[in-house]
């Protein structure tokens, strides 16, 4: 079962992991990113196109299923407005086997940080807006996944 | 040729519209001249496309390198390197 889902609502990853988990499966790996209020951070806007990037995160999905044996995936990313604190980001994947599970999971966070449209916005308590410059150290790491 | 454009993030922001209906000049055939054409059109685009590396694009939902042709596109998006997860 894949599940993938871009949404404005906040993630409730119990929930999510209870549907997720609903076959019982031997392995499940996880990735859980969360909205950092490092240098006073007020607000985190993600900005999303509204076709391509669900469908980024769906070809992402299937390109994981093809890779590894996996028996569950859910990829659910937020947008909008959020607070230091709010997860951004779930990836769930499950496998018969630990080592299909971790490896989709990484797989899954690091390619969807250099292959989906999603851009940060930052505001600050001090009034500063600043989009979020894209790391060339996330380039290297989702090459290498080739 | 008519060519629907939509900005995102900070490319929109300079622009000041999220799209547009642009009629391109017969000698604007592929992103490297979609580009320049908008940065010399108006003090927007020159803001917007200044540094046209800092750019990517996606034509009719397909992600593109800078050299691609626009023979047959029909909307090209316009954006910053992608900041998610």
């Amino acid at each position: 079962m894949i599940r993938v889902a871009v949404q404005p609502a906040a993630i409730d990853v119990g929930s999510e992991l209870d549907l997720h988990d609903a076959g019982g499966h031997g392995a499940s790996a996880s990735f859980i990113g969360r909205v950092r209020g490092d240098g006073g951070l007020a607000e985190l806007f993600l900005e999303h196109h509204p076709v391509m990037t669900e469908a980024g995160l769906g070809d992402l999905a299937h390109a994981a299923a093809d890779r590894w044996q996996l028996a569950a995936l859910t990829l659910i990313h937020r947008v909008g407005a959020m607070a230091p604190g709010d997860t951004i980001v779930l990836v769930l994947a499950s496998s018969p086997h630990r080592s299909e599970a971790l490896a989709a999971c990484e797989f899954l966070i690091d390619r969807l940080k250099t292959d989906v449209m999603l851009w940060k916005r930052e505001t600050f308590g001090d009034g500063r807006v600043t989009w979020v410059e894209a790391r060339a150290g996330d380039e290297v790491r989702a090459e290498r996944w080739g | 040729m008519a060519l629907t454009i939509s900005y995102f993030a900070w490319v929109r922001e300079r622009m000041g519209v999220a799209d547009e209906v642009a009629e391109l000049p017969a000698d604007v055939a592929d992103l490297t001249a979609l580009l320049a054409w908008l940065a010399a059109r108006d003090a927007r685009g020159a803001l917007a496309f200044a540094e046209p590396q800092r750019i990517r694009a996606a034509i009719d939902g397909v992600m593109m390198g800078p050299g691609a042709p626009l023979v047959g596109a029909r909307e090209v998006a316009l954006f910053p390197p992608v900041t998610g997860g």
